[in-house]
């Protein structure tokens, strides 16, 4: 004999089963950032300059280096690390030094944090020290910038586009 | 004692033999067995429920790569226009793709639950609880990588906090994190690389769930197949009803501030970002080595493994045959004398025991064609048994319990140590005779019973799903049935035999079944004309 109540109970757990599922797949909502936050992010890769200058090799020495290592410039790998600061509306928000990558610290530096900030125009400044023989900063910016809820603003460091970036 | 009152005890004295969580799991399981019956009833399937999802959701996935175009803009373009130009065809498929997936990850936690809850993961079952470890992970991270490809906004979030998330790890560099953050890195070739291993990931979870299985003889890979079309079916229903779609496209711009989350693959990624990639790592971790650690946590005594006797052991595989667990391999002589150190009888093949695979069930004496009481040899020995409950002491207890038989329709009770009480049934005219497991009950052994005495035999077994060694009840019905060898001799009077399976719970049953069978015995030795011989009486609770 058919048992409608079975099948009425199979097809109430079926249900609640796919709903289950359904609900899950998609909620509750989250809430990466705040009502009227923005995020701030440094990301970059940079390759600090060499810890030495190059030494210029004099032909004796040349003369006794094999045919295919007679380099003229001997150049030590090292390079120096990369210091970053960041201020936000003349405070200080970030200042680190991330070092070269590879066992010879001959790689490039390599960087990352984030920080969520309210909406609104901020002053950035961001000044950068890629190298150890010299004082001060290598590459410095600041900009007044406007920041929207939601706004996703990447400080990054290229060589090529005149350092500092702020996007 | 009120009938309340006896289910009440019936309630506490399951939970003590399985644990409060156990307990709760086991009622749920009785109640569903009320609506889709033992056999289809999803908590008792919940593994092969997850293998069929792992296939709607490949089936699913497949159609949508035919598609999908791999790359920046190309990606998120080609899914929307799937969602909207096939809403029927590739939208679904699109929401059976992501539905099974959830569905998939959704069972496996409950899966690993239910065992848990029934104790299912020390002892000889360490191998396919620890192997099923990695499962979680790699299903997570194919998720995880699903989600990426799609380059909406949740993807975004995804790829730039799963990056973090693994930025977080020593000799990692930062600079992955680039991939998702900066727009010269998120790149067409980044998205074939995310489609290799979305597929490679799958392709390694597949594997690893064979690996899972591979302890088990006869696993069960595909669910009941009414379950399996039913589930099949409430998932395209969902497909259908809440169709998948993106969130905005991807701007490397935007930070999204409110996103349709998917908590099944997605869960760690806000611990990740309310503590720390560090802390979430920690958490994990921690979780991850003690689900490892658990078998080998709370010191329970494992039991002798099966021992085989050269001597006895004819080399007919049916030990081979019928162990669940694959913990019996059937060696050249040379071979088993090799591994059991033991000389082997050189012109056949003998029954070698696998001791850490080896549940004790002792399934495998009672297939042995030696297990037979009628022997006449001096000591009673099998081809193979259990050192902790022997082929001679199973006789010499019968026949105590024989012993102890008086009066009229006498009954001989076999039951075991997981399914419902047996011993307390002992009184006058009844005794009870408790194995390991019903399977390890030679068909013989009931044929003996009769003729030393007993009127009726009575075997007491778990309800359908309910073995704790997965086929002790199956291969006893089919062995009482005369479908699987050792079969009970056709010259066994039928009606004298009666099968009664059980769920631990339904004690009060088992006591009424027996009152009725020797009732019914007491009729059959009033009027010997009314006897019939048919199959042996059986009743599925």
């Amino acid at each position: 004999m058919v048992s409608w109540g079975r099948y009425a109970g199979q097809a109430a757990l079926y249900a609640l089963f796919a709903a289950a599922i359904g609900y899950c797949s998609t909620s509750p909502q989250y809430r990466p950032l705040e009502q009227g936050q923005a995020l701030l992010r440094l990301s970059f890769k940079h390759a600090g300059k060499l810890v030495a200058e190059c030494r210029k090799r004099s032909p004796e020495e040349l003369a006794r280096l094999p045919a295919n290592m007679r380099a003229e410039l001997d150049c030590p790998r090292e390079r120096s690390p990369v210091r970053v600061r960041v201020e936000l509306d003349g405070g200080l928000l970030h200042d680190r030094t991330f070092p070269p990558a590879g066992l010879s610290r001959d790689g490039a530096a390599t960087g990352y944090w984030k920080l969520p900030l309210a909406a609104g125009t901020h002053l950035i400044k961001v000044q950068v020290s890629d190298d150890v023989r010299a004082e001060g900063y290598t590459y410095e910016r600041e900009a007044r910038v406007e920041i929207r809820p939601g706004q996703a603003v990447l400080i990054d460091i290229s060589e090529q586009k005149g350092g500092v970036q702020i996007r | 004692m009120s009938a309340a009152r006896a289910a009440a005890n019936d309630a506490l004295g399951a939970m003590a033999s399985r644990g409060t969580a156990g307990y709760v799991f086991h009622v749920l399981e009785r109640s569903f067995d009320g609506f889709f019956g033992a056999a289809a009833n999803p908590l008792r399937q919940l593994g092969a429920l997850a293998f069929l999802c792992f296939w709607l959701a490949a089936a699913s996935g497949a159609y949508v790569y035919a598609f999908f175009d791999i790359g920046v803009t190309g990606a998120y373009d080609s899914l929307e226009s799937l969602a909207r130009a096939q809403p029927y065809a590739g939208g679904a498929m699109r929401s059976l793709h992501r539905y099974a997936s959830d569905a998939f990850i959704a069972l496996t936690l409950l899966h690993v639950v239910r065992e848990w809850a029934y104790g299912r993961f020390s002892g000889f079952r360490w191998f396919s609880w620890l192997s099923g470890v990695p499962l979680v992970w790699l299903a997570v991270a194919s998720g995880m990588v699903g989600y990426w490809l799609v380059w909406d906004e949740l993807a975004q979030y995804v790829a730039a906090t799963l990056m973090e998330f693994i930025a977080a790890l020593p000799g990692v560099d930062a600079a992955m994190i680039r991939n998702a953050v900066a727009g010269e890195n998120v790149t067409d070739r980044l998205f074939a690389l995310l489609m290799f291993a979305h597929i490679a990931v799958s392709l390694l979870l597949l594997l690893g769930m064979w690996v899972h299985l591979q302890r088990l003889a006869r696993p069960r890979s595909c669910p009941q197949w009414r379950l399996g079309l039913g589930t099949a079916a409430a998932l395209a229903v969902l497909a259908l009803a809440v169709p998948a779609m993106s969130q905005g496209r991807a701007d490397l711009a935007r930070a999204s501030q409110e996103l349709s989350f998917d908590w099944f693959y997605l869960f760690a990624l806000p611990l990740s970002q309310l503590a720390s990639p560090a802390a979430a790592w920690a958490v994990l971790a921690a979780g991850t080595l003690a689900l490892s650690a658990l078998p080998w946590l709370g010191g329970r005594k494992r039991l002798p493994a099966a021992r085989v006797d050269p001597t006895q052991c004819n080399g007919c595989g049916r030990c081979f045959e019928d162990c669940p667990y694959q913990a019996i391999t059937m060696a050249a002589p040379a071979e088993a004398s090799a591994l059991t150190g033991a000389a082997a009888p050189a012109a056949r093949n003998i029954a070698v025991v696998c001791a850490e695979a080896c549940s004790a069930c002792g399934i495998c004496a009672g297939a042995c064609p030696s297990s037979t009481p009628f022997r006449s040899i001096g000591m009673l020995r099998s081809g193979i048994e259990l050192p902790q409950f022997p082929v001679a002491e199973l006789r010499a207890r019968l026949e105590q319990q024989l012993a102890t038989l008086h009066g009229t329709a006498t009954v001989i009770v076999f039951g075991c140590t997981r399914g419902p009480r047996t011993n307390t049934l002992a009184g006058p005219g009844v005794a009870s005779l408790v194995l390991p497991c019903l399977g390890m009950l030679p068909p013989s052994f009931v044929e003996y019973a009769l003729k030393r005495g007993a009127h009726g035999a009575l075997l007491a077994g778990c309800g359908q799903g309910d073995c704790e060694f997965r086929l002790g009840d199956q291969w006893t019905r089919a062995r009482l049935a005369g479908l699987r060898e050792p079969h009970l001799r056709s010259g066994v009077p039928r009606e004298r035999v009666y099968a009664i399976w059980l769920h631990r719970d339904q004690e009060r049953s088992l006591v009424k079944e027996l009152d009725a069978f020797r009732g019914r015995l007491l009729g059959a030795t009033r009027n010997p004309a009314a006897r019939t011989h048919r199959r042996p009486g059986t009743n599925h609770g």
